[in-house]
């Protein structure tokens, strides 16, 4: 049993008009202590949506199934009176754009000092020496503290975000692009950090971002989603090195690496629409290795080697393999 | 014209497309009242500090640095949108300057700039059609209409939006993100510039899109032999698809050369930690980072003598007091690779 579990995860969204979007369709992944995992896609494939989930953060017009478990307890099934005494205790997040988490009229002490009042962890002198301890295991001077947002720049705001979300002594972090408006030098330190914190205090990291060299450097494995789908869950290694998923092999070809020796290439056409049904494999239209059961059929996420799984009729024996494409078509 | 090497461009215009020679930008700091009433003096904050470069015709130069650093100033500054307080930039042998905006209207025609977010660069009320169409009437190149319409589906099919039928109703929400940039592009094509400045063309697209424009860019300069200089913080981006990078630091050059050289082969401490900390796609090429504390000084008070030796790892005490100039370092593997720090 892992940290962090999440079973057949669905969301839906009820749009304004009719209809509904189902934004995570039967997602499953877990994370153990002080492990760190990558969700990666392109934007509306889901990720930043599964991430609210396991928050219970989604937004009034979403609803939820499956189960997410912490340690076994299932933090979903309560409902928000339930979830409430595992957000920011359990499970806490960085959410993207610092400037927006961090409320500008109050000081970054009162914001971290916050959820300790809340959860009753911390109260008076010992919560604020807790939001000093806390600013400077992210590299903050404690005197921050008595600082406003906008007197940071956004390096050292991301930072206080980090720290307000730690206030409660969480078990899994997740983070929701945490490094996307920064430099690469800052994004560099963040990282340092987030693995700093993830070696020293045994925490579970979960790093959502649509940025495939972050993840295969910082994380251990990777969850690749493609509409509301995992297309493939491994070992960052073996989704660069032995890619079962034709996503993941093309998102990385679209990706330039600093070495600058292979050609990029971008996937032609955009993901499918998730407010109607799909039929067969969603990548099925901007895949280039596409064959007979695809349009018909979607293909089930299995096993294909140890803590290896892959959603794609290609590693199906009972389909005969069709031949690589000698050039991938515009 | 400059020390570098002449190659032959096949082109009468003279060697270089773009040559800006000791680019000065400052921008003054407003005052507040206390401040103006105690008669303090303006503050400035030097946004582009002595900033010399060259660009050939069919060339594609990347500018990278964090944030800050002056990159956007500079191409600013290269298009006369903002003031220039000192230095002189040449186009096609041809100092512009202090041209006046009158002597500029037909110069600006063969200077381009491709912005970086195609959600806002587009009136959303303009059709594809329209968007395309508007920048040749501004300049009075827009003929017939017969003409025009040729001229519009030339460009649509140049960017790839093929075929323009198509496209050309189309207002910009029913287009993608990826779409939208290639008709901000093909707007800019229209006129057909010898210079384009893209500032972060791909930074607000998906990353399953981004190589089609960075292609489509490459290919059309290569095509047309239009020069490029391409604004990015992605260092990634840089090395893949520029001829030559110049890295800026606090609103100076610090390092320039052959991308391959500056990315393989660092000689500045700046661009040897940049390189360092540039994830990198395969997790077996994970390297030690070398991490720079704290963050860029700010440029109204910029640091005496080498202005990155506060943070740098390896500065001396000389550092201090000398202020470095660009030049052909000793372990360099040729001389257009050029860095400004005391210690190579």
């Amino acid at each position: 049993m892992s940290l962090l579990e999440a079973h057949d995860l669905n969301v839906w969204f009820d749009l304004p008009h009719e209809g509904t979007l189902h934004a995570v369709q039967g997602v499953s992944f877990g994370v153990d202590a002080g492990e760190r995992l990558g969700l990666v896609g392109e934007s509306g494939c889901g990720k930043t949506t599964a991430l609210l989930a396991l928050m219970g953060l989604l937004p009034p017009n979403a609803q939820v199934s499956g189960r997410v478990t912490v340690n076994g307890e299932d933090i979903l099934a309560g409902g928000e009176d339930a979830m409430r005494s595992h957000r920011w205790t359990d499970v806490a997040m960085v959410f993207q754009g610092a400037m927006n988490a961090l409320n500008p009229v109050k000081t970054v002490g009162s914001q971290i000092v916050e959820p300790m009042r809340f959860h009753d962890t911390a109260d008076g002198d010992a919560a604020q020496r807790q939001a000093g301890e806390l600013l400077e295991l992210v590299g903050l001077p404690a005197s921050a503290a008595k600082r406003f947002p906008h007197e940071f720049s956004g390096g050292m705001r991301q930072r206080a975000a980090i720290a307000m979300a730690l206030a409660c002594s969480p078990k899994v972090l997740l983070a929701d692009e945490p490094t996307t408006a920064l430099d690469v030098m800052v994004q560099a330190q963040i990282l340092d950090l987030l693995e700093s914190l993830t070696r020293d205090l045994g925490l579970a990291l979960i790093l959502v971002t649509h940025d495939l060299p972050l993840v295969t450097q910082v994380c251990e494995r990777a969850v690749v989603m493609y509409a509301g789908r995992i297309a493939e869950f491994g070992s960052v290694d073996t989704l660069f090195h032995d890619p079962r998923h034709p996503y993941t092999r093309l998102l990385f070809e679209a990706t330039p690496d600093l070495s600058g020796l292979e050609e990029v290439v971008s996937i032609p056409g955009s993901p499918p629409r998730l407010d109607r049904p799909t039929v067969g494999c969603p990548f099925a239209p901007r895949c280039d290795r596409v064959f007979e059961p695809c349009a018909a059929h979607l293909p089930a996420l299995v096993s294909v080697a140890e803590r290896h799984r892959a959603a794609c009729h290609l590693n199906d024996e009972a389909y005969a393999r069709p031949p690589r494409p000698t050039e991938t078509p515009a | 014209m400059s020390e570098a090497a002449v190659v032959p461009t096949g082109t009468d215009e003279g060697a270089f497309l773009l040559d800006v020679r000791d680019l000065v930008v400052h921008y003054p700091v407003r005052r507040d009242l206390t401040s103006a009433l105690r008669r303090e003096p303006h503050q400035r904050i030097s946004a582009v500090d002595g900033v010399s470069f060259s660009l050939r015709h069919g060339e594609m130069l990347a500018l990278i640095g964090e944030s800050g650093c002056g990159k956007t100033s500079t191409a600013q500054a290269i298009l006369r949108m903002i003031d220039v307080t000192a230095g002189t930039i040449e186009v096609a042998g041809r100092d512009i300057t202090h041209l006046t905006s009158q002597q500029l209207r037909p110069i600006r025609r063969t200077m381009q700039m491709v912005y970086q977010d195609p959600y806002e660069s587009l009136d959303p009320r303009f059709r594809v059609r329209r968007a395309v169409e508007e920048p040749l009437l501004i300049h009075g190149m827009a003929g017939s209409s017969d003409q025009r319409e040729a001229k519009i589906v030339e460009a649509l099919e140049r960017v790839e939006l093929s075929p323009a039928d198509l496209y050309i109703d189309r207002y910009p929400h029913e287009l993608s993100g990826g779409q939208r940039q290639r008709v901000a592009i093909a707007a800019s094509l229209v006129l057909e510039p010898r210079l384009l400045l893209a500032d972060e063309p791909v930074s607000m697209l998906d990353v399953s899109v981004r190589a089609g424009i960075l292609s489509l860019l490459d290919r059309i300069r290569r095509e047309s032999d239009m020069g490029i200089v391409m604004i990015t913080h992605d260092v990634s981006t840089a090395a893949h698809f520029a001829d030559r990078i110049a890295v800026m630091y606090l609103g100076r050059i610090v390092e320039e050369g052959p991308a391959r050289q500056v990315v393989n082969d660092p000689q500045h401490p700046y661009t040897k930690a940049l390189m360092s900390v540039v994830p990198k796609r395969d997790p077996r090429d994970r390297t030690e980072p070398q991490i720079l504390h704290g963050e860029t000084p700010n440029p109204i008070d910029v640091p005496r003598g080498c202005r990155f030796h506060p943070r740098c790892p390896v500065a001396e005490e000389r550092c201090k007091e000398t202020d470095p100039q660009l030049h052909v370092p000793t372990g360099a593997a040729n001389d257009a690779h050029r860095a400004a720090c005391l210690l190579v």
